[in-house]
């Protein structure tokens, strides 16, 4: 398997998009990955059923960063019932490149952080299972 | 460093690394279509064909548990387990095969001095001194410690260049601390402290040593007699051996005074219902079944190294330092980090423009099948003193050679391509 660093995910890197933080944000959550050190957190700012606004901060390596990046241009404006159902599907998809196993944990980190920011607002249930066994 | 009479010496009984390739068999793999460049011997080494075969071996033919089987294979094992003892003892210069106590690891060798020698020495307000270049593992079974008793920890202070405050040192010495414990090579920086001096310095003032020998036993000459160390930890799997299993090495009088540090089966001399008594050293500290193709893996290792010789291998890896660090500094927007080569051994830090360490390591990987370690090296504390979260590094070991630095240098070329470095 070879992952490909393609232009749009080094520009997502180098570029990130809806990076910051929100003041009036009402769900918040923030995660590190320790083997590698990638470090993000999300505010969303949800009013209604939808998204509003979404800022990220993190810090890590290009995976990690840019499907963070992409993440956030997924969900702004959108319905929260559908930002609750996305996945590791809709991640990879954006990626568009094959993830080694060894380097999940950092595409992943982004997903990880959004649904432990719906569960900590009361959106969505809990739920753990972006732990572990990625591969 | 070597003299010019030893260097002559040397090329009658010095293999080629070229020879010495052809023992590892892990080194004809392919990784990704390429031959795999293995340049992570700080993180583990790769491991000989005598080791292996010594091993498979023992469980071939006189696999039983040591120290208590009257019959024939019980007594081989047990006496291969005390022969790699002996071997071990030597190879460090130790004066007998009781100071030296077969563990887990590394860090289970220190956990273990922290939390016997520790336990019983160590008190409320009695301070500790450590550096800021520490491995976690020399780092948190301190701090545990200090959450138990009410000690306190300080830490010499490392320059931009990556080198012990020594002056720094020498004042906190002044505080008559009663530990002093430090990594003899860093595992980041490939920085080579003085320890020679350090534990002179330490014992001046009446502290006990800790030698956290790692990085070090594995890749230079290393003599307890010498260095009057109280205590050395080293981990087999780091110096051509098999994972599972370290040396805890000590002074006798300390290890005799010491309590044990887990309890069970061969520790022990007598055992009541409420209370026990406890076996001689060694064993004493070896609680269970032991770690047994393992311990004698690790004498097949201290053979294989003996028998290369402790000063070429410090030469081989010094002289692919200084060639690794010229060519690396030839590559555009790369920063290495510690002291220059002369003072370290062979491990390099590095990060290269705003690439990711984890991004380069998978690009070396991928396109030129290097194997780098990146992230924080468990030593988050010295990755913060130099601002950074990750850095990759490249180590070097017996077997590694300049055509693999190259090559190395080719990836970072492709690296600084694919990013439009």
């Amino acid at each position: 398997m070879s992952m490909d660093y393609r232009d749009y995910i080094l520009d997502h890197y180098r570029n990130p998009r809806n990076y910051g933080k929100l003041a009036n944000a009402n769900a918040h959550a923030e995660d590190s990955n320790p083997l590698c050190g990638d470090q993000l957190g999300i505010d969303l700012v949800i009013e209604g059923d939808r998204v509003a606004e979404v800022r990220f901060k993190g810090r890590g390596c290009a995976i990690s960063q840019a499907s963070a990046s992409m993440l956030s241009e997924m969900i702004e404006g959108k319905p929260v019932e559908e930002v609750v159902q996305l996945g590791k599907d809709d991640i990879l998809d954006a990626l568009g490149i094959p993830i080694s196993p060894a380097r999940t944990k950092c595409a992943f980190l982004c997903l990880r952080v959004l649904h432990r920011s719906l569960a900590l607002a009361g959106i969505e249930k809990p739920h753990d299972n972006d732990d572990d066994n990625d591969d | 460093m070597i003299t010019s009479d030893k260097a002559t010496n040397q090329s009658t009984n010095y293999r080629t690394t070229e020879e010495i390739r052809k023992d590892f068999p892990i080194l004809t793999r392919k990784v990704h279509g390429k031959p795999l460049v293995y340049l992570d011997s700080t993180a583990s080494s790769q491991k000989p064909r005598a080791v292996i075969d010594t091993m498979n071996v023992y469980y071939e033919t006189y696999h039983a548990n040591v120290h208590r089987g009257v019959y024939e294979i019980s007594e081989e094992a047990t006496a291969a387990v005390e022969k790699a003892r002996v071997k071990v003892a030597h190879f460090i210069n130790a004066r007998h095969g009781k100071q030296v106590i077969f563990t887990r690891n590394t860090t289970e060798s220190i956990n273990l001095v922290a939390i016997s020698w520790g336990g019983a020495n160590i008190a409320k307000g009695d301070l500790i001194v450590l550096t800021e270049m520490e491995h976690h593992s020399n780092l948190v079974p301190w701090q545990l410690l200090a959450q138990r008793t009410g000690a306190r920890l300080e830490f010499v202070p490392v320059t931009d260049d990556g080198l012990l405050r020594l002056d720094i040192y020498e004042e906190l010495l002044r505080q008559h601390p009663k530990l002093v414990a430090f990594a003899h090579v860093s595992n980041v920086l490939g920085t080579i402290n003085p320890a020679q001096e350090m534990i002179a310095q330490a014992h001046a003032v009446g502290a006990t040593v800790l030698l956290d020998a790692a990085q070090s036993v594995p890749h230079l000459p290393v003599d307890v007699q010498a260095l009057d160390i109280d205590f050395l930890c080293f981990s087999s799997h780091k110096m051509l051996g098999p994972t599972g299993i370290g040396v805890l090495y000590g002074k006798r009088d300390l290890l005799e005074a010491m309590p044990p540090f887990m309890g069970g089966g061969d520790m022990i001399r007598t055992v009541g219902l409420r209370q026990s008594t406890w076996n001689d050293l060694p064993w004493k500290f070896e609680a269970g079944t032991p770690a047994i193709a393992e311990a004698i893996g690790l004498g097949a290792a201290v053979d294989y190294l003996k028998a290369l010789g402790m000063e070429n291998v410090l030469q081989h890896e010094q002289e692919l330092t200084h060639y690794a660090m010229e060519q690396l500094q030839s590559v555009p927007g790369l920063t290495i980090y510690g002291p220059e080569a002369a003072r370290r051994g062979g491990v390099i830090s590095f990060t290269l423009g705003d690439i990711h360490p984890h991004d380069l390591a998978s690009i070396l990987d991928q396109q030129v099948g290097v194997a780098v370690r990146a992230g924080h090296h468990c030593a988050q504390p010295l990755m913060e003193r130099f601002g950074l979260s990750a850095t990759a590094r490249a180590s070097f070991y017996v077997y590694t050679i300049k055509e693999e630095i190259d090559i190395l240098v080719q990836g970072l070329q492709q690296a600084i391509q694919i990013f439009s470095l």
